[in-house]
């Protein structure tokens, strides 16, 4: 088995295919703590809709860098979503659902409509539940995650006690001269930044697994949100190498796999906070 | 000159007014306490105060030194709050923020600061304890001493003791008469009119009609005894629960 590992990673793809999935999975998880707070679980999936919509023009206009077209539209969605606030009229969940709905039905009429491929529904099918395209990066898109993902990781080590200070009390960071909305962007920014570049990995549906269940594992066992942040950066990079290392050894969906196996370390720490003890709930 | 003069103030949304032709002043020391109905608009005067929306109309003066950023505020917890995963110790901390600016950490005499603030309410050995853990009392004294971080000047209570027990009810309004008369000038919404004038040393009534004076003349105006006697009905059938 090992043997099998060590002559699959000489192939380049699939180690560019580790880097990215391990990297995807560490941006990912950190933010997740806060949109599961803010209770905005659901936003990577509607953004990651939002982005399949992205693609459908994108594709159906011919574009060669999609990259250009579904970064900037899918940041303007989480833009939107987040300006919460007491004045929009259509609160949290619903706008998802209403914007995520949308956008899938939108891009799925235009790819529909348009076509230009023989293979639609393979086409459809792998921009939602994650193709191989992972294991088909070039080495320019792995150079794009990698800055990409630098960039999320030191923006969130710098702005981290603001990001705390604005999800645990926005009237009070608001209230004491801390720019509140200012970060809420930042953060909306990020997360559209992040769902883009995770859509290769596991794709459109599943990528609320990605930002939700190491938050949610970690928040079963520790109770400072510094402990919390930091264990779920671990718990996901661990999950997505083993799901990388599993489907490339059992020949297994990328996407689908990370996810199971982010499911199992879910249940492995659930059972463990509830025999420690660990937090009250 | 006073800490917050407040002159000719309307409040409302959208333009439709609610409360209208406010005038007062908070000086350095006061205890006011802020009471009314529900929908009397309180809270739209505590967010305007805080600078959270605009007034309709009319000013608010901030002098002897206060800035804008330089008021601390207790705000009702928000269901975000109830399950949030953050120790007592990083929740104090996070009230230094305003003076952090771009800087993005803490440096020593912020978080000498913060365990200042912890000692002074008492929640020294919470300090690693994680905040939903913690009881409502112990939880009202955590948002304290980060409101505390935030200002030495003036602190803004919005119904600081909603949800809490009557024996810590009267812990919490022995804390807040301490802080005050350790010098903070304290602005509090309360739905207790009884607590608000044993405890305050002006009173702001806001609702059909505005009164503005100091408890004892409160005590003696006609809008005073209506609503004393009023509340002291409600509070033998409802069992001391605030309404």
């Amino acid at each position: 088995m090992l043997d099998k590992l060590v002559m699959y990673l000489q192939y380049p793809f699939v180690r560019y295919a580790l880097i990215v999935g391990i990297l995807i999975a560490l941006c990912s998880s950190l933010l997740g703590v806060t949109l599961v707070l803010k209770r905005f679980s659901y936003i990577g999936d509607g953004l990651s809709h939002v982005a399949f919509g992205g693609i459908a023009i994108a594709s159906v206009l011919n574009l060669t860098n999609q990259m250009m077209l579904v970064l900037p539209i899918t940041v303007i969605s989480a833009i939107l979503l987040l300006r919460t606030g007491q004045d929009t009229k259509i609160k949290g969940d619903a706008a998802i659902a209403m914007i995520s709905v949308g956008a899938l039905a939108f891009g799925y009429l235009i790819m529909n409509v348009f076509s230009t491929s023989s293979n639609l529904s393979g086409d459809v099918c792998s921009t939602l539940f994650g193709s191989t395209s992972i294991l088909t990066l070039t080495k320019k898109e792995v150079w794009l995650c990698i800055i990409l993902s630098i960039a999320v990781v030191i923006i969130f080590i710098l702005f981290y006690n603001k990001i705390f200070a604005v999800t645990f009390d926005e009237s009070f960071a608001k209230a004491t001269g801390t720019g509140a909305d200012k970060y809420n962007l930042l953060i909306a920014i990020v997360i559209a930044v992040i769902i883009v570049l995770a859509m290769n990995l596991v794709g459109s549906l599943l990528i609320s697994a990605l930002v939700i269940f190491p938050a949610l594992s970690a928040m079963r066992l520790f109770g400072s949100f510094k402990a919390v942040t930091i264990f779920s950066a671990v718990f996901s990079v661990l999950c997505a190498s083993l799901g990388l290392i599993i489907s490339i050894l059992a020949g297994t969906p990328v996407g689908s796999t990370i996810v199971a196996v982010d499911v199992v370390g879910f249940g492995i720490c659930y059972v463990v906070g509830l025999i420690s003890g660990g937090v009250r709930r | 000159m006073s800490l917050i003069t407040i002159e000719n103030l309307f409040l409302g949304y959208d333009s439709k007014v609610i409360v209208g032709n406010l005038n007062f002043q908070v000086n350095t020391g006061d205890y006011l306490c802020i009471v009314g109905e529900n929908g009397s608009g309180k809270s739209t005067l505590m967010k305007t105060l805080l600078n959270l929306q605009a007034p309709i109309s009319g000013q608010i003066l901030f002098g002897d030194g206060l800035r804008k950023n330089e008021i601390g505020y207790l705000p009702q917890q928000t269901i975000v709050q109830k399950d949030f995963p953050a120790s007592v110790y990083e929740i104090v901390l996070s009230g230094c923020q305003s003076r952090c600016g771009l800087r993005p950490f803490y440096n020593k005499e912020e978080k000498a600061l913060a365990r200042e603030n912890m000692e002074r309410m008492g929640i020294t050995a919470l300090a690693n304890r994680c905040y939903r853990e913690l009881s409502g009392g112990q939880q009202q004294r955590v948002l304290l001493a980060r409101a505390l971080c935030a200002t030495r000047k003036i602190l803004l209570l919005d119904e600081p003791v909603s949800g809490l027990d009557p024996k810590v009810t009267i812990e919490m309004y022995d804390l807040i008469e301490k802080l005050n008369n350790e010098g903070v000038t304290i602005i509090m919404i309360s739905h207790d009119i009884n607590a608000a004038v044993r405890y305050a040393s002006h009173i702001l009534h806001i609702g059909a009609s505005v009164f503005y004076g100091t408890k004892e003349e409160y005590v003696e105006s006609d809008t005073g005894k209506f609503f004393l006697a009023q509340q002291g009905n409600s509070q033998q059938t409802k069992n001391g629960e605030a309404v």
